[in-house]
């Protein structure tokens, strides 16, 4: 999809007028974080098992290129494909002509966030094949012809009756006159009809949550089963993957599991943890006939040895999202691309360019909730400030706010000159605020000015009486 | 394809600043993956005895909607399994899987039951199937496909009930892969726990989403008999 994130400022403020999204996100505050904080409060082990799950994925990334070869040698030894894929192209090709050559019609899909990366969708469609999302946010998502507003909740902008009506719109054969309201009726109208789509579908297309280097292994991760039918009725399995998902052993991605439902969701567990194995074997009665992994780089292999390769150890739960005061507010399309909140204001940069989504990294207060509630202690705060430098060195940002910067920093390697300048500016600014000692507007702040006074400052600065103190020997 | 294989792998070890590994090296990783060492397990299931781990087991799984029936001998399984069918109005037509470990239950003492046994069908309503262990820390069941275990069985029909054997309780998912390495790696391993969910709509959260609605356990308590 062509990315909007240039248009950040304004996607956020027609997400602040839309009521049915700030009602969907008033119902994400309180439940994501508060379901998060009581399983992490049931597991004593948290903390160190989030420390071993982030040495583990440190330990992936810097012998990626083994974990790579070995995770396909064990692919091929089981029958099954590994295919490499440099750019969002040759991924769509490889899909593509996996299901021409198995003269595919209809291609169920689970939740995949590559797909989402590459535009799959859009491309299979174009030629000729029909891709049918299973995941229930992610078809509901489709049949609107939206794109994901979460990782692992893609129609949590929506409400019901927009639910509703999408289902009256495109379930054309049912009874116009049909009973609509709640939810379980819907779950159950989405089960009836994506049923037969899993039963007649060729092809079945899933990601990965893991690619296990030890067993040649994918694992995917949901509480629907959707990803299990779709993998188990169709004649080939297509596994879309980045080149971080590797993982040694199972042992270790037992552990990283322990730490993913509970940032996620706050379950213990997710309902579905399932480890595919190359094909269908010959006595099996059921299963796909062929085993695909398509890695994705699209960028993150020069991630590597940068200041952004920590990223790189993202598990995609979603908890820097559920606890972002940002996202809480504007929604996840106002970020303008397939991955929002704090993790897309670090990766969309990387992989659409700073150009493009300059405006994601400071769509931030800085508050530093999303690393203190990242399972994999990805430093996101700090990634945040690197695409700010170099945003200000590619001379991306608004003149205005480029000299001001440049003035400040002027001042504030000259110590004694900036002592002298804000004395200056406070006494000024608090005779010029009068005996109100405040201000309705100021001529270089008026985004701040529109919605609140400016207090006048008063008495002196910190530094002056600091020094004060220090002189009458009383600091201590 | 193989271009684009070199390429990434090349940049890969550009980015990390360095050539291929080095022999030694990849011995001791070789070495690591050869021998899978437990990192940290939780406290919770792995320090009790192993009475007390059937019952956390059964615990952890009500929790997530899963509804369990204690039996105390295998003869036991048929009446239990007829009277959840029954007292939830369910059809008594059911799907069984063709696995050995079911072999020794007495279905013939309930003739009511209606019996099939092999792969589940859309049609299938019902479907009961064994398993390879039960994860007490969470619930879990883990189940491992074969031709006596399709995994279709543990999806397709709307009310999945699994046979447990107490022996088959294990502390932690670490325990489970040990017992599975003493196999071959299937194509499959679910592991499951609680039926099938979604919160996809306002967050609320639904049963019966794609795979079973309902998912009941009925665990033979063994232990004293083994």
């Amino acid at each position: 999809m062509q990315p909007t994130s240039h248009a950040f400022k304004e996607n956020a403020r027609e997400a602040l007028g839309n009521a049915n999204l700030q009602k969907a996100l008033t119902l994400m505050r309180s439940g994501f974080p508060e379901r998060r904080a009581a399983a992490i409060a049931r597991l004593p082990e948290f903390e160190a098992l989030r420390e071993e799950a982030k040495a583990i994925k440190n330990h992936v990334l810097e012998h990626l290129d083994f974990y790579l070869e070995t995770f396909e040698q064990q692919v091929t030894a089981r029958g099954g494909q590994v295919h490499w894929c440099r750019t969002p192209q040759e991924a769509r090709e490889t899909v593509l002509a996996i299901c021409r050559r198995l003269d595919a019609k209809t291609v169920t899909k689970g939740k995949t966030m590559i797909a989402e990366e590459i535009a799959l969708n859009d491309y299979l469609e174009e030629n000729g094949v029909t891709p049918v999302e299973t995941d229930l946010g992610e078809y509901i998502i489709q049949i609107r012809k939206e794109y994901p507003s979460h990782v692992i909740a893609p129609a949590i902008h929506l409400v019901k009756e927009q639910v509703a009506a999408s289902f009256r719109a495109t379930h054309t054969e049912l009874d116009p006159n049909r009973r609509l309201e709640d939810a379980p009726t819907l779950v159950a109208e989405a089960r009836a009809v994506l049923r037969r789509k899993f039963l007649a579908a060729d092809v079945g297309i899933t990601g990965a949550n893991f690619c296990i280097a030890e067993t040649g292994s994918t694992i995917i991760v949901t509480n629907e089963g959707n990803g299990d039918l779709t993998q188990t009725l169709t004649k080939a399995h297509i596994v879309l993957a980045s080149l971080e998902k590797l993982v040694p052993t199972l042992e270790d991605v037992s552990t990283i599991l322990r730490v993913l439902a509970r940032s996620a969701t706050g379950q213990e567990f997710s309902t579905y943890t399932t480890v595919s194995t190359g094909p269908r074997r010959p006595e099996d009665t059921d299963g796909p006939g062929e085993f695909h992994v398509v890695f994705l780089d699209n960028g993150r292999s020069a991630m590597l040895g940068t200041e952004f390769q920590d990223m790189l150890r993202c598990i995609r739960c979603g908890a820097c999202m559920n606890h972002c005061p940002v996202y809480a507010t504007v929604g996840g399309h106002a970020y303008g691309w397939v991955y929002p909140g704090p993790m897309g204001a670090v990766l969309t940069p990387t992989l659409v360019g700073v150009a493009e989504a300059g405006h994601l990294p400071n769509a931030s207060t800085f508050c530093g909730r999303c690393e203190s509630v990242c399972p994999m202690k990805i430093p996101l705060p700090k990634m945040m400030r690197h695409w700010r430098e170099r945003e200000f060195e590619k001379q991306l940002s608004p003149a205005a706010y480029r000299y001001g910067l440049k003035l400040w920093a002027f001042f504030a390697s000259h110590p004694p000159l900036y002592q002298a300048a804000t004395a200056l500016m406070t006494r000024l600014l608090g005779w010029f605020g009068g005996p109100r000692g405040r201000f309705r507007s100021l001529p270089l702040a008026q985004g701040w000015t529109q919605g609140r006074d400016m207090p006048a400052p008063e008495g002196r600065s910190f530094m002056s009486l600091w020094a004060e103190r220090r002189k009458n020997g009383d600091a201590a | 394809m193989s271009e684009a294989r070199d390429q990434i792998l090349g940049s890969i070890r550009r980015s990390l600043k360095r050539g291929p590994l080095e022999e030694t090296q990849r011995a001791g990783l070789e070495q690591r993956l050869a021998a899978p060492r437990r990192n940290l397990v939780p406290a919770r299931a792995a320090a009790l005895p192993h009475a007390a781990q059937i019952d956390l087991f059964l615990k952890m799984a009500e929790e997530v909607q899963t509804t369990v029936m204690r039996v105390a001998r295998v003869g036991d399984v048929p009446a239990a399994v007829a009277d959840y069918l029954s007292q939830r109005n369910l059809p008594s037509r059911l799907v069984m899987t063709p696995d050995p470990q079911l072999d020794d239950i007495p279905w013939g003492d309930r003739p009511m039951l209606e019996i099939r046994r092999g792969r589940a069908e859309d049609r299938d309503q019902v479907g009961v199937t064994a398993c390879f262990a039960g994860i007490a820390e969470t619930g879990t069941l883990m189940l491992v496909s074969g031709p006596e275990s399709p995994t279709r069985n543990n999806f397709l029909p709307e009310t999945h009930i699994v046979v447990v054997r107490g022996k088959q309780v294990v502390a932690s998912y670490e325990e489970g892969w040990t017992r599975l390495r003493e196999k071959a790696m299937p194509r499959t391993v679910n592991f499951i726990t609680g039926p099938s969910r979604t919160g996809d709509i306002e967050q609320r959260l639904e049963l019966g989403a794609h795979g079973p609605r309902r998912l009941h356990i009925v665990l033979i308590d063994d232990e004293a008999a083994s």
